[in-house]
């Protein structure tokens, strides 16, 4: 028998008295030799700075491989994290880049970060996609990134320069960031 | 693999999400206005991204985590409750050893949180947190206080109902859920923005905690009951 859903509610203002402890946007330790630092700015439809939201994220490991490893146990490599924009409506993880992951089909998917967006007056998270700059041939092939128009598939493409990845999130207006429905 | 159809590909999760969650623009709830994205959203036909999920095992969070009331050196102010209930998926099957969090306001409606600016107490023996994993078949419990309903700036004299956060993972990323519960017969459920942002009247009553007296501690504790229910999968995945 079919049961009907539970209907999802702002996380509000409040969340980060439970849910952002500060270790948690370090998938890996500081100083972990090639890692790469996921960064940018949440931004409202008046292009100003969204604080106190929550991004989680979700990611393959270098090999492109799911993690099975258990969160906040220590135990390797979880692929979770979570990060609370700051007053400045930033985000920063410290992460790995993933490595390609199996597509349906059996051909492969352009390395990438699934997110999602939570924050007060969102009333159920915002999902997408965060792929490479660096990333030309496997972007061009991937059957998601593909989906989206050619004239937006660039706001979910982070600039990498260096050890150093970065995104701004625009939830409304010009140069809204490309949502998915999952 | 689990939950792989005869071709090998991951077998994706309905998406009835759609014709019960709020939508993204309610413009009654004022801080929805210039966080909605008003670009339609793009259709993404679930592949091993979205069918994972984080994993969480038994040894991260403690097994007092769960009771609110012993937090502190004190007892904390307020009517104790024990709020328990299942996390299932859309057919009725339980989902064990996920990751609940809550949180809440105290028992005056306050939270302990810089932006909290609402002029009632700040009880020094209650946080307001609390975390536990359903065990294996899918139960969760928390002890706490219930919270008290608070003034909010959407609209003139706006009042939040009482409520708690509840924060719940399930097996992929597509099935992660973060909700609040409220309470039978609260008068405040009528004029409030963000439990009336769900549009079906029959899912917004699944919002709503049911007495439980079964539950209740003698001479200690009221109980409420709440299941929380995720999406399911698209089909039956193939036995091995």
């Amino acid at each position: 028998m079919r049961h009907e859903l539970t209907p999802s509610q702002t996380v509000g203002p409040y969340f980060g008295i439970a849910m952002t402890p500060e270790e948690a946007s370090l998938l890996v330790p500081e100083g972990t030799p090639g890692s790469m630092s996921l960064t940018g700015t949440v931004l409202d439809g008046e292009g100003e700075p969204v604080p106190e939201g929550m991004i989680e994220i979700w990611q393959a490991d270098r090999a492109g491989a799911y993690p099975s490893a258990p969160v906040g146990e220590g135990e390797g490599f979880t692929g979770f994290g979570r990060c609370h924009t700051d007053d400045d409506g930033k985000y920063r993880f410290l992460t790995v880049k993933p490595g390609l992951v199996p597509a349906p089909g059996g051909g492969v998917q352009a390395p990438h970060i699934n997110m999602a967006i939570f924050g007060g007056g969102l009333l159920k998270p915002l999902r997408t996609r965060v792929y490479f700059s660096d990333e030309t041939e496997a972007n061009a092939a991937d059957t998601v990134l593909t989906t989206v128009g050619p004239e937006r598939r660039h706001l979910i493409i982070a600039r990498v320069e260096g050890d150093t990845a970065t995104l701004d999130i625009r939830l409304q207006g010009d140069d809204e960031t490309p949502f998915f429905e999952a | 693999m689990p939950g792989s159809s005869p071709s090998g590909d991951p077998v994706g999760y309905r998406r009835d999400n759609l014709e019960i969650d709020p939508p993204y623009l309610v413009p009654e709830f004022k801080s929805s206005r210039l966080r909605a994205p008003r670009q339609p959203l793009i259709s993404l036909r679930h592949t091993l991204s979205e069918v994972t999920g984080p994993v969480f095992g038994h040894k991260s969070v403690a097994g007092h985590e769960n009771n609110l009331t012993t937090q502190h050196d004190g007892a904390p102010i307020g009517q104790r409750i024990v709020l328990s209930g299942r996390v299932l998926d859309g057919d009725g099957r339980q989902v064990p050893n996920t990751l609940i969090e809550m949180w809440q306001a105290n028992a005056a409606g306050r939270y302990i949180h810089k932006w909290d600016r609402y002029d009632a107490p700040v009880d020094p023996n209650f946080s307001g947190v609390g975390r536990c994993l359903t065990d294996d078949q899918g139960r969760y419990e928390f002890v706490t206080i219930k919270p008290g309903p608070y003034p909010f700036a959407n609209h003139h004299n706006a009042w939040r109902p009482a409520h708690i956060h509840l924060s719940v993972f399930g097996p992929a990323f597509v099935t992660r859920l973060v909700t609040q519960m409220y309470f039978p017969g609260d008068p405040l459920l009528g004029q409030d923005p963000v439990f009336n942002s769900v549009p079906g009247a029959r899912a917004r009553e699944r919002l709503i905690c049911r007495f439980d007296l079964e539950a209740t501690i003698p001479d200690w504790a009221n109980a409420y009951r709440f299941d929380l229910v995720l999406r399911g999968r698209d089909t039956t995945p193939t036995e091995r």
